[in-house]
C-alpha cells in the first residue's frame, strides 16, 4: 500500500479528495431517489429552492445549521485530541436540563441576566455529561466510544424521568415542561415585532445563531491560538511526542471531553430557549449524530464545520420541502445522505487516494 | 552434502534504502549457522525474505538443492522453514497447545490436533529439553518459556531449518544457556539452525559457521573454529573513514550530571538499565556507544523525565531530577533533550515547522502571555532559528514532515539549544541525515561543548561517538561495560559492544 | 405477586431476549475476529424492514427471513470492505451503517407502502407464529408445571433456533479450527499471518456470520415479535447487545445470560409501567437505563473486568 501513503499536493488531499467523496455520496443518494422512482435532479432543485429560495427557507436553514455547528464543533474538538465522542446526542439532551432549571427557576430575574446564566448552565451540564466518560477513559481506561454511547441511552432514560416527574405541570398530557416565557425574546421574529415593528416570516431562527458563530471562532482560537489548544492537538497527533514535551495526555483527555460536551450542550440554548421555549422529550432529534457527519465533512476545522453545517441545514430544510412536494420521498432521505457522507468521508476516506496518487505520480514523471 | 538452504544473489530495496545487496549464502545441513552484523546491516531483512515475509527484488532461494518460490510464510513453512521472530508471534490468552496447533490443525476440529500436539510436546520435551506446561496460558509465561513455545510451534509444523532472530535479547544469561543447549541438541538430531545475532560471544559459543553482514552486504563466511572474536569484530565494524571533526582539547569543569546506581526495570521485571553510574562534566562530551536495545534509549528517557527510575539517582546540578519524573520540570531545571526518534518524539509530523519548533517549550511566557499562544511570536522565532541553523527551506509554515531528515534534526537542535541549557542529552543526532547536515550538527555540538556546556551523546554510529566524544562509555545488556578515551581503537570498542570484556576474550 | 404473572414476565423475557442474543452473538463473532461492530443496530433494523417488506409482498415469513439475511449481509460486507480492505475507522463505518439503515428503511417503506414508513400489518401466515410444544396444553391447569409450560412453550421457531445457536457458537469458537483461528486473529493477527493463514479471509468470514445473525434478529423483530415494521423499531437493542457483549467479556454463554438479564429488565419494565408499590410509582426509566449503567460501571473496572480482544478495532498492516 505504498501508493496510499504517497505524497499528494495539499489541494488534492484537502480539496479534491473530500469533494470527490462528497460527490460519490450524493451520487448514491441520487441512486436511492431513482429507485424510489423520482428524478434526482428535480429533487435536488426542489430542495435548493425550498432552502435558499426564500427568506423563510434561509431562516430554517440557519436554524438547523446552528444546531449542527454546535454538535459538529463538539465532535471536532474531541477529534483533535484523538477522541471519538459519539455522545453529543446525550450531552446536548442532558444540557437541556441545565437550560430548563435556570430558565424556569430564575424566572423572577430580568431576562438579560437569565439567558446568559441559562447558556452557562447548558454548557456546564453538557460538559459534565462528557466529563464522566473522559474521566473514565483517562483514569480507568474505559473506552470512550462505548461509554459515550452508553451515556446517550442513560441520558435518554433520565431525561424522560426528569421531564415526566419534575418538569411536567400538573394536569398536562404532553410530556414537556411549562414555558420559559422570558426566552421568547431570543427569536428574530419576536425581536422584529417588538423593537422594529417588522413582520418577519415565522421561522425558528433566533439569536443563538450568533452564539454558533462565536463558538466556531472560540474553538478556532482555542485550538490554534492557545497553549491548551496546542496541547490538545499535540496529544491527538502524536501522544509520544506530547509526553516528550511534558504534556499529560490524561489531563488533556478529561479537559477536551468537557469542552466537547459544553459545545454539544449549547444546542440546548438553540432548542430549549431559542425555539421550543420549553423542555421537550427527544428534542435533540439526532443532531448529535449529524455532528459526526459535519465534523468529518468540515475536516474538523471551524470554517469547514460552519460550511458543512449549512449544507446539512440546507439538506434538512430542503428535505422537509421535498417531502412536502413529493410525498414519495420521505424526510428520512436526509438520514440516508448523512449515512452516506459519514461512510464515504469517514470510513472510506482513502478509497480513491491510491488511484489519484497513481495519476499524480504518473503526471509528475 | 547438499546445503539445507541456499540464497543466491538476493537483492532488496526499501525505497532509498538498499537493505540487501546481492547477498549469497549457503547453509549446511545439520549445522548452526550464525549471521552477525551491526544494526541495520540487513540480517533481519534477509531472513524475512527467506521466511516469505518480504519478497526479494532479485535472487533465488534453494531448499535442499531445489529452487523454490517462497511468496508467503505458508510457503516457507511447507518447505520446512520455521522462524522464531524477535517479537514473538504468540496469542497471549491461548494455551501453549492452542498456540502450537494454530495453522497446523489438521482437520475441522482441533481436538485431535491438540491431542497429537500434547504427545508431540512430551516427545520434544524429552528430546530437546523443551519442557513447557502444555496447558499454561502463554501470556502468563516468562519470556524464556514463551520463546520455547515459538520453537515448539516451528518444530510441530515440521521445520527442518529453524531461523532465530536475536533470540537472546530478551533472555537472562541462564535462559540463554538453556536455549543454546536446545539448539545444540536440535543440530545433533539433524536440524539446521540459523542464528541472527550481534553478540560475538554467542557466535563463538555455539555456531559451526558464521557469516558477517555489513551495510547490506555479505562480507565473509567463516568456520567458527578458524576465526576469532577480534577478526569478527573487525569484519562487523569494518574500516571506515573517520569523519573529521575539528576540535580542540576538552576543558572539563564541574560535574553537571551525576548518575548513581541507576536501575530501571520493564513491566516484566527485567532490568533494562542495570545499576549504571557515570558523570558528565561541563565542557565535555560523553558518548554512550552500543548496539541499539542495550539500555541507551532507556537512559535518555530516564534523564529527560519521560520515565521514572526503579532505583538510583539522577543528580543534575546538585538536585535529584529522577524523582520528578516530569519532562517539563526537568526542562525547567536547564536540561535540553534531542530525542532519538525524531519522527515519533522530536516533532509532530502533521504540525507546521513553527509549531514543532516550540514542542516542549510551548508554555513559555515569551510565546504568549498566560493561556495565549502568540502565533506571530512563534513564527518569527522559528524563522530566526531556521536562519541561524541554516534550515532549508526556511519556511516556518511548511509541514514538519516535508523537511528532509537533516533539516528536521536542525529544527529540533535549534529548539533545544535556544534555551541555553546547561546539559544537552542527545540521541542519534545524525541518523538518516545527509552528510552536509551531519557536519553542521557535529560542529554545533562541539561549539556547545566549547561554551562550557555538558553533553551526553548516545549513538549507535561508532564513528560518531569516536569523533565527538571526550570520553566513551560502552553499554551492553543494560550495563556499562567500560569507559575508554576517544583514542580507543574500533576493535576494542567493538568487543565491548558485543559484551566481551578484555579478560573474557 | 402471583405465579402466573411471574410466568408471564418470564415468557416475555424470553421473547425480548431473542433479538438481543442474536445481535450479541453477531457482535461476538465480529469482535472476536478483531472487527468492532457498532453497526449491529443498523443491520438489525435494515433486516427488520426487509423481512416485513418481503413477508408482506410474498406472504411468506421464510422468504422474509431470507431477504432480511441478504440485506443485513450486504451491510455487513460494506463494513467489512471499509474495515478490512480500506483499513477505515471501524467506529465511523458502524455509525454510517446505522444511519443508512435507519434512513433507507423509512424512505423505501414510505415509497412502497405509503404508510409513513410502516409496513402493512402481517397476517398470521406471513409471520413466525408461536409453536405450542407437545404436552403444554395438558399441563395448563397444573400448578407450577403449568406455569413452567407457559414460559417454555409458545415461542416461534426462531426463538428455539436462537437457543440452539448459543451452545453452537460456544462450541465452534472453542473446538473448531475456524474458531481457534478466529480467536487468534482478534488477539494477534501477526501470529495468524506468520502461521500462513489469511487475516482478511478470516475477518470477512466473521463479518459475514455477524451479518447473517443480525438478519435473523431483525426478521424476528418484525415478523415474530411484531406483525410488521415501524420506524426505529429496534430502539437501541443493537447497542444493548453491545453492552451485553462487554458485560460478558466477549464469551458466548455469559453473553446469553447477560442478554437474558437485560431482556428481563425490559420485560419487567413493561409490566411495572404504572404499578405503584407502597404509594410510589416505580420509575421505569431507571430499569431501562440499568443495562447501560451496569456496563459503564463494569468498563470502569469497579466490578470485575471486561477484556476485549486485543486487536479489535485496529486495522491490520503487515509492517512491524
Amino acid at each position: 500500500m505504498a501508493s496510499a501513503r504517497g505524497e499528494l499536493p495539499p489541494w488534492v488531499d484537502l480539496g479534491l479528495i473530500p469533494l470527490l467523496n462528497l460527490v460519490v455520496a450524493l451520487l448514491f443518494a441520487g441512486l436511492v431517489v431513482l429507485i424510489i422512482g423520482e428524478n434526482p435532479l428535480e429533487a435536488m432543485w426542489i430542495m435548493l429552492k425550498g432552502a435558499v429560495g426564500s427568506l423563510k427557507g434561509w431562516g430554517y436553514l440557519l436554524y438547523y445549521a446552528t444546531n449542527f455547528v454546535f454538535t459538529g464543533l463538539a465532535v471536532a474538538v474531541a477529534f483533535h485530541a484523538g477522541l471519538f465522542n459519539i455522545g453529543g446526542e446525550g450531552q446536548a439532551y442532558f444540557a437541556g436540563l441545565g437550560a430548563a432549571i435556570v430558565g424556569l427557576g430564575l424566572e423572577f430575574l430580568p431576562w438579560p441576566l437569565v439567558i446568559p446564566l441559562a447558556i452557562l448552565a447548558s454548557m456546564l451540564f453538557g460538559a459534565f455529561w462528557a466529563w464522566i466518560p473522559g474521566y473514565l477513559q483517562a483514569r480507568r481506561g474505559s473506552h470512550i466510544v462505548i461509554t459515550t454511547i452508553m451515556f446517550n441511552f442513560i441520558a435518554g432514560s433520565l431525561m424522560v424521568y426528569f421531564i415526566k416527574d419534575y418538569f411536567r405541570p400538573v394536569g398536562r398530557m404532553a410530556v414537556e415542561s411549562r414555558e420559559i416565557t422570558g426566552a421568547y425574546i431570543l427569536s428574530f421574529r419576536e425581536i422584529g415585532l417588538r423593537f422594529f415593528d417588522l413582520r418577519l416570516p415565522s421561522t425558528p431562527l433566533n439569536l443563538t445563531v450568533f452564539l454558533a458563530i462565536i463558538a466556531a471562532f472560540v474553538v478556532w482560537y482555542l485550538l490554534w491560538r492557545t497553549k491548551l489548544g496546542y496541547e490538545i492537538r499535540a496529544v491527538g497527533a502524536n501522544t509520544e511526542a506530547a509526553i516528550y514535551a511534558g504534556i499529560k495526555p490524561q489531563r488533556i483527555i478529561i479537559i477536551t471531553m468537557a469542552i466537547s460536551g459544553a459545545l454539544a450542550g449549547l444546542m440546548a440554548v438553540n432548542e430549549v430557549l431559542g425555539v421550543q421555549h420549553r423542555l421537550l422529550l427527544e428534542y435533540v432529534g439526532g443532531a448529535g449524530f449529524v455532528g459526526i457527519a459535519v465534523a468529518l465533512m468540515g475536516r474538523s476545522h471551524p470554517v469547514g464545520i460552519v460550511l458543512a453545517a449549512m449544507l446539512f441545514g440546507l439538506l434538512y430544510q430542503g428535505g422537509a420541502e421535498l417531502s412536502f412536494a413529493k410525498p414519495l420521498i420521505s424526510r428520512d432521505m436526509i438520514v440516508v445522505i448523512q449515512g452516506l457522507v459519514i461512510l464515504f468521508m469517514g470510513a472510506l476516506e482513502y478509497a480513491f487516494r491510491p488511484a489519484l496518487a497513481a495519476i499524480f505520480i504518473k503526471a509528475e514523471d | 552434502m547438499t546445503p539445507a538452504i541456499e540464497l543466491i544473489g538476493i537483492d532488496k530495496r526499501f525505497g532509498a534504502v538498499h537493505a540487501n545487496k546481492d547477498v549469497t549464502l549457503s547453509i549446511a545441513q545439520g549445522s548452526i549457522h550464525g549471521i552477525i552484523g551491526e544494526n541495520g546491516a540487513g540480517k533481519s531483512t534477509l531472513m524475512s525474505i527467506l521466511f516469505g515475509f518480504y519478497a526479494a527484488d532479485q535472487g533465488e532461494i534453494k531448499v535442499k538443492g531445489q529452487p523454490v518460490s517462497i511468496k508467503s510464510s505458508s510457503d516457507a513453512i511447507s518447505h520446512g522453514i520455521g522462524m522464531v521472530h524477535q517479537h514473538f508471534m504468540l496469542v497471549d490468552p491461548f494455551t501453549v497447545l492452542e498456540n502450537v496447533v494454530l495453522g497446523a490443525e489438521d482437520g475441522k476440529l482441533i481436538g485431535p490436533a491438540l491431542a497429537k500436539a500434547r504427545q508431540e510436546l512430551t516427545r520434544l520435551a524429552q528430546d530437546y529439553e523443551l519442557d513447557v506446561d502444555p496447558d499454561a496460558i502463554v501470556g502468563d509465561l516468562p519470556v524464556g518459556l514463551q520463546q520455547r513455545v515459538e520453537i515448539l510451534k516451528a518444530l510441530f509444523k515440521g521445520a527442518e531449518t529453524l531461523i532465530l532472530d536475536e533470540p537472546t535479547g530478551v533472555l537472562t544469561p541462564d535462559e540463554a544457556d538453556h536455549l543454546f543447549r536446545i539448539l545444540g541438541q536440535l543440530r545433533d538430531q539433524g536440524k539446521t539452525v540459523i542464528l541472527i545475532t550481534h553478540k560475538l560471544r554467542e557466535i563463538m559459543a555455539i555456531t559451526d559457521h558464521v557469516s558477517v553482514m555489513r551495510r547490506g552486504e555479505m562480507v565473509a563466511t567463516k568456520d567458527t573454529k578458524k576465526t576469532s572474536v577480534e577478526e569478527l569484530a573487525e569484519l562487523m565494524v569494518g574500516r571506515r573513514v573517520l569523519l573529521r571533526v575539528e576540535k580542540g582539547k576538552a576543558k572539563p569543569g564541574e560535574v553537571v550530571l551525576d548518575v548513581k546506581n541507576l536501575t530501571w526495570k520493564d513491566r516484566k521485571g527485567t532490568p533494562r538499565v542495570d545499576n549504571v553510574s557515570f558523570t558528565v562534566r561541563s565542557g565535555e562530551i560523553v558518548g554512550i556507544a552500543g548496539v541499539s536495545g542495550n539500555g541507551q534509549s532507556e537512559i535518555l528517557e530516564l534523564i529527560s523525565g519521560i520515565s521514572r527510575p526503579t532505583s538510583g539517582q539522577i543528580v543534575f546540578e546538585g538536585k535529584d531530577i529522577g524523582i520528578l519524573g516530569d519532562p517539563r520540570h526537568v526542562r525547567e531545571e536547564g536540561l535540553a533533550h534531542v530525542p532519538e526518534d525524531r519522527q515519533h518524539r522530536g516533532l509532530i509530523a502533521t504540525f507546521d515547522a513553527s509549531e514543532s519548533s516550540i514542542l516542549g517549550w510551548h508554555y513559555d511566557e515569551t510565546l504568549g502571555k498566560g493561556f495565549r499562544l502568540d502565533r506571530q511570536a512563534v513564527i518569527s522565532r522559528c524563522k530566526a532559528e531556521m536562519q541561524e541553523f541554516d534550515v532549508r527551506p526556511a519556511d516556518p509554515l511548511l509541514t514538519s514532515a516535508k523537511f528532509s531528515g537533516g533539516n528536521q534534526q536542525k529544527i529540533i537542535l535549534a529548539r533545544e539549544l535556544e534555551r541555553d541549557p546547561d546539559l544537552l542529552i542527545v540521541g542519534q543526532p545524525t541518523r538518516g541525515v545527509d552528510i552536509g547536515a551531519i557536519e553542521f550538527i557535529h560542529k554545533r555540538l562541539i561549539a556547545l561543548r566549547d561554551q562550557g556546556k555538558a553533553i551526553l551523546l548516545v549513538s549507535v554510529e561508532l564513528d560518531e561517538i569516536r569523533s565527538l566524544s571526550d570520553r566513551i562509555l560502552v553499554m551492553f545488556a543494560g550495563k556499562i561495560m567500560g569507559e575508554r578515551g576517544p583514542e580507543a581503537n574500533e576493535r576494542e570498542l567493538g568487543l565491548l559492544m558485543a559484551g566481551v570484556t578484555e579478560d573474557a576474550a | 405477586m402471583d405465579l402466573s404473572l411471574i410466568a408471564e414476565v418470564l415468557a416475555s423475557t424470553i421473547r425480548l431476549s431473542v433479538p438481543l442474543v442474536l445481535a450479541c452473538l453477531a457482535g461476538l463473532w465480529s469482535e472476536k475476529s478483531g472487527i468492532v461492530d457498532i453497526g449491529l443496530e443498523g443491520k438489525m433494523l435494515a433486516a427488520a424492514f426487509a423481512a416485513a417488506a418481503a413477508a408482506s409482498y410474498f406472504q411468506s415469513a421464510w422468504l422474509g427471513l431470507l431477504i432480511a439475511i441478504t440485506v443485513s449481509l450486504s451491510f455487513a460486507l460494506v463494513h467489512g470492505y471499509a474495515a478490512i480492505n480500506q483499513r477505515g475507522n471501524q467506529v465511523v463505518s458502524g455509525v454510517a451503517i446505522n444511519m443508512l439503515a435507519a434512513g433507507l428503511a423509512v424512505v423505501l417503506g414510505n415509497t412502497w407502502f405509503k404508510e409513513g414508513g410502516r409496513t402493512p400489518a402481517l397476517p398470521v401466515d406471513a409471520r413466525f407464529m408461536p409453536i405450542e410444544l407437545p404436552g403444554a396444553r395438558e399441563l395448563a391447569g397444573v400448578p407450577f408445571l403449568g406455569d413452567l409450560a407457559k414460559i417454555i412453550s409458545g415461542h416461534s421457531i426462531l426463538t428455539y433456533l436462537t437457543v440452539l445457536l448459543v451452545p453452537l457458537t460456544a462450541w465452534a469458537l472453542a473446538k473448531t479450527r475456524f474458531g481457534l483461528r478466529l480467536r487468534a486473529v482478534g488477539e494477534n493477527p501477526h501470529a495468524v499471518d506468520t502461521a500462513g493463514i489469511s487475516v482478511a479471509r478470516l475477518r470477512y468470514q466473521a463479518v459475514i456470520i455477524a451479518g447473517i445473525l443480525c438478519g435473523v434478529a431483525g426478521a424476528f423483530m418484525s415478523t415474530s415479535l411484531s406483525a410488521g415494521f415501524v420506524r426505529d423499531m429496534t430502539a437501541g437493542r443493537g447497542f444493548m447487545a453491545l453492552a451485553a457483549l462487554i458485560f460478558a467479556s466477549w464469551r458466548a454463554w455469559p453473553a446469553f445470560y447477560a442478554c437474558l438479564l437485560f431482556g428481563f429488565l425490559q420485560a419487567s419494565g413493561n409490566y411495572l409501567q404504572g404499578v405503584h408499590i407502597g404509594g410510589f410509582e416505580v420509575p421505569v426509566q431507571f430499569i431501562n437505563l440499568l443495562p447501560y449503567l451496569l456496563t459503564v460501571v463494569l468498563l470502569a473496572g469497579f466490578i470485575g473486568k471486561s477484556i476485549p480482544p486485543r486487536a479489535s478495532g485496529i486495522p491490520y498492516t503487515k509492517d512491524r
